[in-house]
């Protein structure tokens, strides 16, 4: 019984969902990605829509409200960013593959509980915790700290790229980052954890064991919550999308779904 | 359109011929579940059945899915206008949203194009037989079914093929349900039922009499107000109108803050009963029926405009008839009223002609199976109703629910067969248990449900059944 779903819907937004189509149908599944926190589905537009559509595969990204080119929305919570992602997903034509890159990971895990994907991808998931909370203390003191207390939390391109990501390109994409909701911040502390997903779908991990964001060991942990291993990229920052070597993760995700059978 | 060799259509020739008790073939389908109807229950019967695994074969008398929302379909009962009376959230499949941009109150056509999407999105059609008709389900050996079908209108060679389990999906508005009045067979208006109500223009510039005070009774007497030169409303007893929207919001949705809040029914009755005095006042200063009973005690009436037609003179509302005159139509308080059109929204009875009423314990053939949770027999642990509910809310959570949990009940048949027995024992020892405040016991109210209480129910089955 979810009483709240019922008594209270979350409001509606304007969203922004940017698209690549491939140009023969060739009966692949389409994919959703949902951008972390502060960024918007720019971010996948950059290389890796083209990149999947290029490859047949209907690839979709949308910007969760109060990023990008979605309404602006500074009191959304985690609820509501799962709403649109699962707003979104069921606007698809068929059944969708989540992809949820840094917190966006995480809202995707709380969509799975009110969509049945037909499989997820994870990529360098921020499920929160003291554990990142302390990571990113020590790494970018002054971008996150200001957010402990309900201020923007500021990424700092050490943190987001490697060192192979040219220097006016990284300032770029930094200068193009928005921030989330107050409350959804907060929620990265002490969210519950997610309802387990609907239809059991099968869900890949990866990430790099160099990401200056999530640390290695959560990469393990969340893999193990789904019952796999992470898929690892050494060498690579935490935006992989957006990294020098952009193609290898996405080749990655696009040849498991090509060989992981369905949820069913 | 998938064909008989893409698609494992039950085939006699192709697979090894099983007898059947009079010696027919049967085709045999294994582990697959046949789904009779593809309307909201239907859909989602065999989504969730295909979700845990199962082969699915639906037969859909049909050309089309949706069921009663197709308005194309001769059994639809939806006319031109039909509004859903539960808000968004209370109406759509609890893992496939309806869209933000929609209405907070869709129309019927968009709830249709919701389920034309939700076949598609799950790619649902191939495992829909259209235009094929169940004409009987009959209990073979090892608790499976061996399931009869045609072309609809009876074309075509009978096929019967055996299935693992059957889950009826087969709706319980389209049988229209049309009470006996003295006289009746000599009056010389127009007399019709409200399934064959379709269009406003019906009623243009008649005198038109609509008889019951069901929310389609309400809906196509506001239309009347609108349409007709006169309207009358008959109702047996007073009842509680309430708006669509309160403080801004859907009314239902205010309603179930309370309930999430586990409010006790006195006092939400309490509160009902104050917001009702603060937004539509006092009915009998309208002209209607003091209510008899207390909010809640009967099916909930969402109409914001029939008290204000009321108000405005286009509806007159009048007492029960008390019989037919060639001309005129006498009511119980004396009075004699000349309506050129009479519209019966006197609702429906569930029909299952392709099934032995001994099957349901039905021993009347009323229709009136005896169930648990509205959806299982005792006795055939295979066998499951879907959507046989009335609740105070949209259905389609519910079927959603109701197909979830007898997919894993199949499960359990085969992973956990001592779960399983443990819940065909509930089946046997609760089956007839209500899920609702104290209603009248008449057929209206047969399949009642309150749909926080229901899913509850559900939800504890659910745990019973796996355990957590």
């Amino acid at each position: 019984m979810r009483g709240r779903e019922w008594s209270r819907p979350v409001r509606p937004a304007r969203r922004e969902v940017l698209s690549a189509i491939p140009e023969l149908e060739e009966g692949r599944p389409p994919l959703l990605f949902v951008p972390g926190f502060g960024h918007g589905a720019w971010a996948f537009a950059e290389h890796w829509l083209g990149h999947a559509a290029s490859r047949g595969f209907p690839a979709y990204a949308l910007s969760l409200r109060g990023h990008g080119a979605s309404e602006p929305a500074p009191e959304a919570t985690l609820r509501a960013y799962a709403h649109d992602v699962v707003q979104v997903a069921a606007s698809l034509p068929r059944q969708a593959v989540l992809v949820g890159h840094g917190a966006g990971a995480l809202v995707v895990a709380h969509a799975l509980a009110r969509y049945p994907a037909r499989s997820a991808v994870l990529v360098a998931p921020v499920f929160g915790g003291w554990k990142v909370l302390g990571t990113a203390l020590r790494r970018n003191p002054a971008g996150t700290l200001p957010a402990v207390f309900g201020g923007p939390l500021r990424l700092s391109r050490g943190q987001l790229f490697s060192r192979e990501v040219p220097d006016e390109e990284a300032r770029r994409y930094v200068g193009r980052l928005g921030r989330a909701g107050r409350r959804a911040q907060w929620s990265l502390l002490g969210e519950p954890e997610a309802e387990p997903a609907v239809g059991a779908p099968p869900v890949l991990v990866l990430g790099s064991p160099d990401d200056r964001v999530v640390p290695a060991s959560t990469l393990t942990r969340v893999a193990r919550r789904y019952g796999s291993a992470p898929l690892l990229f050494p060498g690579m920052g935490h935006d992989l999308m957006l990294d020098a070597r952009w193609a290898e993760p996405i080749d990655a995700i696009l040849d498991w779904l090509e060989k992981e059978p369905t949820a069913h | 359109m998938p064909t008989s060799t893409d698609h494992g259509r039950p085939d006699p020739e192709a697979t090894s011929p099983a007898a059947h008790g009079d010696g027919r073939p049967v085709s045999d389908r294994g582990d697959t579940v046949c789904v009779i109807g593809a309307g909201a229950s239907g859909l989602t019967a065999i989504k969730n059945l295909r979700e845990h695994g199962f082969g699915v074969d639906c037969y859909e008398r049909e050309t089309g899915v949706g069921g009663a929302w197709n308005w194309r379909h001769d059994r639809s009962p939806v006319y031109a206008s039909t509004h859903l009376i539960s808000s968004k959230p209370f109406t759509q499949f609890p893992d496939f949203p309806m869209p933000d941009s929609w209405p907070d109150y869709p129309h019927h056509a968009q709830v249709l194009s919701y389920f034309e999407r939700y076949a598609d999105h799950f790619d649902l059609r191939s495992h829909i037989w259209f235009g094929t008709e169940v004409i009987r389900v009959e209990p073979a050996e090892g608790e499976r079914w061996d399931v009869t079908t045609r072309s609809t209108g009876g074309y075509g060679p009978e096929r019967t093929a055996r299935y693992a389990a059957v889950v009826i999906a087969n709706g319980h508005n389209w049988s229209p349900k049309l009470p006996r009045y003295e006289g009746l067979e000599e009056f010389r208006g127009e007399i019709m039922h409200a399934s064959s109500y379709k269009d406003p223009a019906q009623l243009r510039g008649k005198r038109v009499l609509v008889v019951g005070a069901g929310n389609t009774g309400c809906d196509i007497a506001v239309e009347a107000a609108q349409q007709a030169s006169r309207c009358w409303h008959s109702t047996r007893r007073g009842y509680w109108y309430a708006p669509k929207y309160v403080l801004g919001r859907p009314a239902d949705q205010v309603n179930d803050t309370l309930l999430a809040l586990r409010v006790p029914l006195r006092m939400r009755q309490w509160l009902y009963h104050w917001t009702l005095r603060l937004t539509v006042g006092d009915l009998t200063r309208f002209g209607l029926p003091k209510p008899d009973h207390r909010v809640y005690e009967t099916h909930p009436i969402a109409n914001s405009q029939l008290v204000y037609y009321v108000g405005h003179g286009g509806i007159g509302p009048v007492p029960d008839i008390a019989r037919f005159h060639p001309y005129a139509v006498e009511l119980t308080d004396g009075r004699e009223i000349d309506p050129e059109v009479v519209i019966f929204a006197t609702g429906y009875l569930p029909r299952f002609e392709f099934l032995d009423a001994s099957v349901f314990a039905d021993s009347a053939g009323a229709g009136r199976p005896t169930l648990w949770l509205n959806a299982f027999t005792p006795g055939h642990p295979t066998l499951a109703v879907a959507g046989l509910l009335q609740p105070d809310s949209g259905l389609f959570t519910l079927s959603h629910w109701q197909t979830v949990l007898f997919a894993r009940l199949l499960r359990a048949r085969r992973d956990r067969p001592d779960r399983a027995a443990a819940f065909a024992k509930r089946v046997r020892d609760r089956a007839g248990e209500r899920y609702s405040g104290p209603v009248k016991d008449s057929s209206r109210h047969w399949f009642e449900v309150g749909h926080a209480d229901y899913l509850r129910a559900i939800q504890r089955a659910l745990i019973e059944l796996e355990g957590k």
